[in-house]
């Protein structure tokens, strides 16, 4: 099963121009807030109307602006997780699982076959056994996400973490062809979302139909999702496996979305090295740079107190400012004077005091090379 | 005691009636064509949803004798329309109980269409994207969605227009009249009474029209309240 998805929209602030495919597994947007993810998702799912591309899922043409293809949401089968969840408020948990089901009296999904004849009559008796049945999958779906005891319970009287798994019983009572998650997460209080993460990793695992993930968080990307997608300013970047993209993000934009603190423009002097003047520092690289590089990424972390034999970068402290976390450090200083300032950070655990050295050393191989999108 | 009970006999309650009657059937008719109105306005575009909101809302904020005085123009049988239905279909709307729920349905509609539209401006958008991604048909929606989560709001416009539509008065007296026992309502029969300064038969029907309106606040005031503690929206 794979979701392919090629659309432009023009928005208020920027133009919205993705491109991606989602096998089976976790894909995941990860954009700023504002860069054209959720509505991505819309469009996906029928709700915005892009204003031209192609949305194939399975085969099945679910958008296409040339050939004027553009199903209603009801009938493409795209399950959708609001960022609110929107449960029903006046449904209760049970009916609100439902509301997604198939239901006898509406037939095929897709109306009436396509042969033309009248919707399929079902007998009374056909009715009642199938509606037997569509309550008792809805139950066993309450019972796998742990809220059997709630069916009853109206949302508004739920907890973040209830909500969150109603709406990802519905989501699955639904059966949809994709599954897309608008920032599941993020109405969720931090102590939550770890337990709700894990469940909803398993949940996931072996869906056997594509996921789409929205986030804006590197952590839960991590966490759950198998390949990657950027999005900033509304252009989608190159699609990578979650592991490559933390490694080496590939852009600068990507690098900041990575959770890369100090990201620069950078120009190559010899095949070795690069130039930051905005830092004042030139940084010693092992691998050959590109033509494309344009630009540098240093981690928060990676920078090292004591010189290991691979560091062969040596970066000046300057006007350190100390930020005390509750169990790390983040020091912002300068490379060289009147430069830009960078981020270094180090757990307690390693340095129990804040004694700033006079320089930090780099491996080489830590410096992420990058090209502007 | 037996005195009382000589009075009430002797009091014709057909204005009680007729009011109630008029009340229930106008308030019927407002409930639908106000749901259908407000949900038609809101799907228009923003220039037209302007112009026919503005006309829509006017018997609202003109005086009920200007309503009165356009049905009179379109049903007075010296009128083109007013002959034509009494001619060819029999209906008659001047000087009769359908005059009343007429008057009384123009007067009240705007009530209920603007509280359904208030009602309906108010609802999580999300809530009908997720109904449409969840494969329900738009009539279920609006049945099962919209109109449960636009309820209070619903619930508090039909009751306005309840009350309006039973107390109608300027509008009524011109098209349909003060016909005892046919068209001559509670406010027609208060302000005919008074006419004769008979306090005492205008106060009778004063409390009994506030009476009616208290039980229906506080009734209403218990039903929207039971309901909003399981939606608990604020």
């Amino acid at each position: 099963m794979a979701l392919e998805v090629r659309i432009k929209k023009k928005l208020n602030r920027f133009l919205l121009d993705v491109a991606f495919e989602a096998g089976d597994g976790v894909f995941s947007l990860l954009g700023a807030s504002g860069c054209g993810k959720s509505m991505t998702l819309k469009c996906i799912a029928g709700i915005e109307k892009p204003d031209e591309g192609r949305i194939v899922l399975d085969g099945r043409v679910l958008y296409d602006s040339e050939r004027e293809i553009d199903l209603p949401p009801r009938k493409r089968r795209v399950g959708y997780m609001f960022q609110d969840y929107a449960l029903f408020p006046n449904m209760t948990v049970l009916q609100n699982v439902m509301a997604g089901m198939k239901k006898p009296e509406n037939g095929r999904p897709d109306g009436d076959g396509g042969d033309g004849r009248p919707k399929r009559l079902f007998l009374r008796k056909d009715r009642r056994r199938s509606e037997a049945a569509a309550l008792e999958k809805a139950e066993d779906i309450l019972r796998r996400f742990h809220i059997y005891e709630l069916r009853d319970i109206y949302p508004a009287k739920l907890s973040g973490g209830q909500k969150q798994r109603v709406a990802m019983a519905r989501l699955i009572a639904q059966e949809a062809d994709v599954l897309l998650l608008d920032e599941p997460f993020s109405a969720l209080d931090s102590h939550l979302k770890w337990q709700l993460e894990q469940e909803m990793k398993q949940t996931l695992e072996g869906i056997g139909r594509p996921v789409v993930f929205v986030s804006h968080d590197r952590d839960e990307v991590y966490h759950l999702a198998h390949r990657i997608c950027c999005i900033s300013s509304g252009r989608s970047q190159k699609t990578m496996p979650v592991k490559a993209f933390f490694e080496n993000p590939g852009t600068a934009e990507g690098a900041v979305l990575s959770g890369c603190k100090n990201v620069a423009a950078a120009s190559p002097e010899g095949s070795h090295a690069l130039r930051v003047r905005e830092w004042g520092i030139t940084l010693n690289v092992r691998r050959e740079i590109g033509a494309e590089i344009s630009a540098a990424g240093i981690r928060a972390h990676a920078f090292s107190r004591v010189r290991r034999a691979s560091d062969d970068n040596v970066i000046p402290v300057l006007d350190p400012f100390v930020l005390e976390d509750p169990f790390e450090w983040t020091i912002s200083f300068r490379a060289a004077e009147g430069g830009g300032t960078l981020q270094w950070k180090v757990p307690k655990a390693v340095m129990k005091d804040a004694e700033i050295p006079p320089e930090l050393y780099l491996d080489s191989d830590a410096v992420m090379l990058l090209s502007r999108s | 005691m037996d005195s009382l009970t000589a009075l009430l006999q002797s009091v014709d309650f057909s204005p009680l009636i007729i009011s109630l009657k008029t009340g229930i059937a106008a308030t019927i008719i407002s409930f639908f064509l106000g749901i259908f109105a407000a949900r038609k306005v809101l799907r228009a575009g923003r220039h037209v949803r302007a112009v026919i909101d503005g006309i829509l809302t006017m018997p609202m904020v003109l005086p009920p004798t200007v309503a009165g005085f356009f049905l009179l123009l379109t049903f007075s049988l010296r009128r083109p329309v007013g002959s034509a239905l009494y001619e060819h279909f029999g209906i008659r709307v001047v000087q009769t109980w359908l005059g009343c729920v007429l008057a009384a349905t123009i007067i009240s509609f705007p009530l209920m269409y603007r509280n359904a539209r208030a009602a309906f401006e108010q609802i999580d958008v999300n809530l009908v994207y997720a109904a449409r991604t969840l494969g329900m048909s738009e009539t279920a929606i609006f049945w099962r969605v919209i109109l449960p989560a636009a309820g209070p709001g619903v619930v508090s416009g039909t009751i306005l227009t309840f009350a309006r539509a039973l107390g109608e008065y300027g509008a009524t007296s011109m098209l349909a009249g003060n016909i005892q026992g046919k068209t001559g309502t509670i406010s027609q029969k208060i302000a005919m009474v008074m006419q004769n300064g008979d306090y005492a038969a205008a106060g009778f029907w004063v409390v009994i029209v506030m009476v009616i309106a208290f039980i229906i606040v506080v009734a209403t005031n218990l039903v929207t309240s039971s309901k909003m503690k399981e939606a608990k929206r604020f």
